[in-house]
């Protein structure tokens, strides 16, 4: 185990100096009234700027990223992230600018996001796109706040209700919660697409729109798109379209084609940018034209070759966050999207498609696939049968850890039982994807065998499995100081 | 084939003959016909990395960085000395690469990191608890108004201050469009929270007020008193503040406060055009299991070994969907772990010598400008390392010509708030020099 900050402390150590001042310096008791004074210290680490360097670096040898192996995470695209991005988004003249200074000294980088919203509009096919928000699920509450902004606009306010398949991502239900909708949950058929009779039968004078994730969760296209935006613009709802799975429909087709009218991206899925160990991510959303007075403020305007921030709409949903975006990752977003052209884009989809069916193809005999044997650019299989066997799905994921990979997201979508849902992603190699085959049907051999091996994985970790029932029991949440 | 796709023409045969098709078109043959369309994006052709470096160099040189400009500009976001170290260990790619750390066991360096993170937050607001991190300062302190609501049930109504940064209280009325809600916002006096307004406005249906100390001014405000009428009606107390200033002012939670949040930007993370920042969230622990987003506890392995996991996942949006705290899913980690490194680097007396530099630059430049005999006080009131004058001039033309001469200026308080008329709000950190500070402020009493 890996001692914290907290341990390494020496009083006196030092990693930080300030410049000498030839401004007069008064202590804190001479500038401030006591009773806003700190009594005692926050008790900070004091240690040398080579123990923060060797402690940090020590916690990064313990951990796993795409750098480091395959990361199949279904429904994340853990695609690689090019270092070129990380370079040029590191530029000062990027990273050291103040949001609040002169338009007139930031023009690049109003350029370089009022092309990217251009792009995005593009490739999703939309009128108007807002950088906004900060990620996936902010993208979603502005866009439901847009949809209910344009219900009530027209005094349209018995819409209550937003539809979402059962196979949703949780955040579908969840935005949709707090930007004060109630939630229909559609079931999905057999064939683990919308129920089409069934959303006909949910679906009328209340409805306010319709999630929907296609390819959704399962990794199926959504055949009956066209019918169901008509069941949905028919009775006066709107479509919202959760671009998490965008990486399967690059170059092919695109959500404003489908009938969608809102759509989030996350850019820290299809286009690149980096996902930070839990983010920051970025979540913009693209809009057909009925919508865009609606959109978050600010908007950014060219005027000539000029760029403008405008805060000037009565109709917007007002801000979503501070400022106007995750601009860092707005940047590298921009940097790949110019890196991959029209014709690299379309390459990612269908390499992203192609490697997910061979893996699909090649796993098949052993475990279950619940929904048909072909998929877009992620595949969901059951671990039912090596359950029954004795080791459930989540062994099977500690397993895949001593043989040197990330597992698949594993009990999602809720609707398959023991549920591993496989994303390979367009940047990995036959070999990769061969090992990763070979890795999943040796475990299931292991099952077959004798499963003790599987069920006390991981074997090979820095730590052998956590217990997480016993973390939520006790809560232990922040060091405690010894006395 | 494009150099980040790996698979080449043989590989493609092969896998195809695997699958069963004949071509790569066959993949997406779900895609009904009507929708599919080849080529109807209008997008550039790729670029080559030496290409791409070369544009992207050109976008950057049309900006002008704070590292050309000298920065006395906040308003929320301020121009901290970041130390190498920083960069050096977030661009570390086995951090960055990674995903949220839902596979604990290859996963113990984000989460011990988060872990000391949280640690660290609690140690400066005296909190009992801190979340892994929210977006910004602005999204955190809507989500505590959010659980501050829910948790309350009965109680509906929510009091923010008018000294609150104007987009923290744009982005609470956004937060609070879909609920249930009376958002009332009080006035300040002197660019102090109105107390006595607070205090009429409190009620027995109050789920919460909010307040920001340093204020959107950078007037430290009365927390005590807040925090005791906020306690006698019941009702719920969010504090917003910096952290930087808690290496020497009163954690929050000594004056009762429930919620501290605020954004961590300014602790090891640049100002980057507004964003990625870093909200920070944290609370007493009544409120521990409604805490919005990921948590890091500490637990132990099948050994009894130490070990850090994602905790009470039960209030997130993956399993409770439409009944979670929060639909937060991605949150700001890298953000956090910056912060983090920061905290580390600066340590318990550097936090102290930073917030304190702060301060007496902060004093420092305002002496310097009252003494060009062009700007006023507009407040007067104890600050800590931002403050505002007022001068006879349009602010926005001074900061034009400051611009020239090579300064960010203050904020033209006039733009928010049109009766604060010549309101000029500076922010000096530990960076600017007594050379910058003479000149700037030399040059700003000649503008005017």
């Amino acid at each position: 185990m890996s001692k914290l900050i907290f341990e390494m402390s020496r009083p006196g150590r030092r990693a930080f100096e300030l410049p000498e001042t030839e401004i007069p310096q008064k202590s804190s008791a001479e500038l401030f009234n006591s009773k806003s004074l700190r009594k005692s210290d926050a008790r900070l680490p004091e240690v040398s700027e080579l123990d923060v360097v060797r402690h940090f670096t020590e916690l990064s040898n313990r951990n796993f990223g795409v750098d480091t192996g395959f990361y199949p995470l279904g429904s994340c695209t853990m695609k690689y992230n090019p270092k070129i991005n990380e370079k040029v988004a590191s530029f000062e003249g990027f990273t050291e600018l103040h949001p609040h200074q002169p338009a007139d000294s930031v023009q690049g980088a109003l350029e370089l996001m009022h092309d990217l919203e251009t792009y995005l509009a593009e490739i999703t096919g939309m009128d108007y796109i807002s950088l906004q928000p900060s990620a996936g699920a902010q993208g979603e509450m502005a866009g439901l706040m847009v949809i209910k902004a344009y219900h009530e606009k027209r005094r349209d306010t018995a819409r209550t209700k937003i539809l979402c398949p059962d196979s949703a991502h949780g955040t579908n239900p969840a935005s949709a919660a707090v930007a004060g909708f109630d939630i229909i949950n559609v079931k999905s058929n057999e064939r683990g697409m919308v129920d089409v009779d069934e959303l006909r039968r949910l679906s009328g004078d209340d409805t306010a729109g319709l999630m929907l994730t296609n390819p959704n969760t399962l990794g199926l296209f959504e055949k009956d798109i066209i019918e169901i935006a008509k069941i949905i613009h028919d009775c006066g709802g709107l479509l919202y379209y959760d671009g998490a799975n965008a990486n399967a429909i690059l170059g092919q087709t695109r959500p404003g084609d489908m009938g969608f009218d809102v759509v989030h991206l996350n850019l820290h899925k299809t286009f690149t940018t980096p996902h930070g160990g839990g983010g920051p991510g970025a979540g913009p959303i693209g809009v057909k034209e009925m919508l865009h007075a609606f959109l978050p403020v600010p908007w950014i305007e060219k005027t000539g070759d000029r760029y403008e921030f405008n805060y000037e709409k009565p109709d917007s949903i007002g801000k979503v966050k501070s400022l106007y975006g995750n601009f860092l990752v707005l940047v590298r977003a921009y940097a790949y999207i110019r890196t991959m052209g029209k014709e690299g884009l379309k390459q990612v989809s269908e390499n992203a498609v192609l490697n997910a069916n061979y893996v699909l193809s090649r796993l098949k005999d052993a475990y279950e696939v619940p929904f048909g044997d072909r998929c877009m650019h992620e595949f969901v299989i059951s671990g039912e049968k090596q359950h029954q066997m004795g080791a459930n799905t989540l062994d099977i994921a500690k397993r895949l850890l001593d043989y040197g990979y990330h597992p698949p997201t594993i009990y999602f979508p809720l609707i398959v039982k023991e549920a591993m849902m496989i994303e390979p992603t367009e940047t990995e190699s036959k070999e990769t994807l061969d090992d990763f085959v070979d890795a999943l049907l040796k475990i299931n051999a292991e099952i077959e065998e004798d499963p003790e091996m599987v069920n006390t994985a991981p074997h090979t970790t820095v730590v052998r499995r956590l217990d997480e029932v016993h973390a939520a029991r006790h809560p232990i949440l922040k060091y405690d100081f010894p006395e | 084939m494009h150099r980040y796709i790996p698979n080449t023409e043989s590989e493609k045969k092969l896998m195809m003959e695997q699958i069963g098709i004949q071509s790569i078109d066959d993949l997406f043959s779900s895609i009904p016909e009507e929708i599919r369309h080849g080529d109807r994006s209008n997008l550039p052709p790729g670029m080559s990395e030496q290409e791409l470096i070369v544009h992207m160099r050109e976008l950057a040189m049309k900006n002008i960085s704070a590292y050309d400009l000298k920065c006395f500009l906040g308003a929320g976001t301020y121009d901290h000395f970041i130390p190498a170290v920083v960069g050096a260990l977030t661009s570390r790619s086995e951090f960055y690469t990674a995903y949220t750390p839902y596979q604990a066991e290859i996963s113990q360096g984000v989460l011990q990191a988060i872990f000391e993170y949280q640690s660290m937050v609690c140690e400066l607001t005296g909190m009992e608890a801190a979340n892994a991190s929210m977006y910004d300062g602005v999204s955190a302190t809507a989500e505590a108004c959010a659980i501050a609501l829910v948790t309350a049930r009965k109680r509906n109504k929510i009091i923010v201050s008018g000294s609150v940064l104007p987009e923290t209280r744009e982005v609470i009325k956004t937060y609070m469009n879909g609920r249930d809600v009376v958002l009332l916002e009080i006035p300040f006096i002197d660019g102090e929270t109105d107390y006595e307004a607070l205090k009429n406005d409190l009620d027995d249906n109050t789920a919460a007020v909010c307040i920001q100390s340093p204020n959107f001014f950078g007037i430290i405000e009365d927390i005590d008193r807040v925090g005791e009428m906020t306690k006698d009606a019941g009702a719920a107390m969010i504090v917003n503040t910096d952290l930087i200033s808690l290496g020497i002012l009163k954690p929050p939670s000594e004056a009762g406060a429930d919620f501290v949040v605020g954004d961590a930007q300014p602790l090891g993370n640049p100002m980057a055009f507004g964003g990625p920042h870093l909200g920070f969230f944290a609370t007493s622990g009544k409120y521990i299991r409604k805490m919005p987003g990921r948590i890091v506890g500490e637990t132990v392995d099948t050994k009894g070994d130490k070990g850090y996991v994602l905790t009470l996942q039960t209030r997130e949006q993956h399993i409770r969907r439409e009944k979670a705290t929060s639909n937060i899913c991605s949150n700001h980690a890298l953000n956090a772990l910056a912060s983090t490194i920061y905290m580390s680097l600066v340590g318990k007396e550097g936090i102290k010598e930073v917030a304190l530099r702060c301060a007496n630059n902060a004093r420092y430049t305002r002496e310097m400008l009252l003494k060009t005999g062009k700007f006023s006080d507009l407040f007067g009131k104890p600050f800590f390392k931002e403050f505002a004058v007022k001068a006879d001039t349009d602010i926005k033309i001074l900061n034009e010509d400051l611009h020239k001469l090579g300064y960010i200026g203050g904020l033209n308080l006039e733009k928010k708030f049109p009766w604060l008329e010549g309101g000029w709000l500076i922010a000096v950190t530990e960076k600017r020099t007594k050379v910058e500070i003479d000149d700037f402020t030399r040059k700003a009493g000649d503008a005017v």
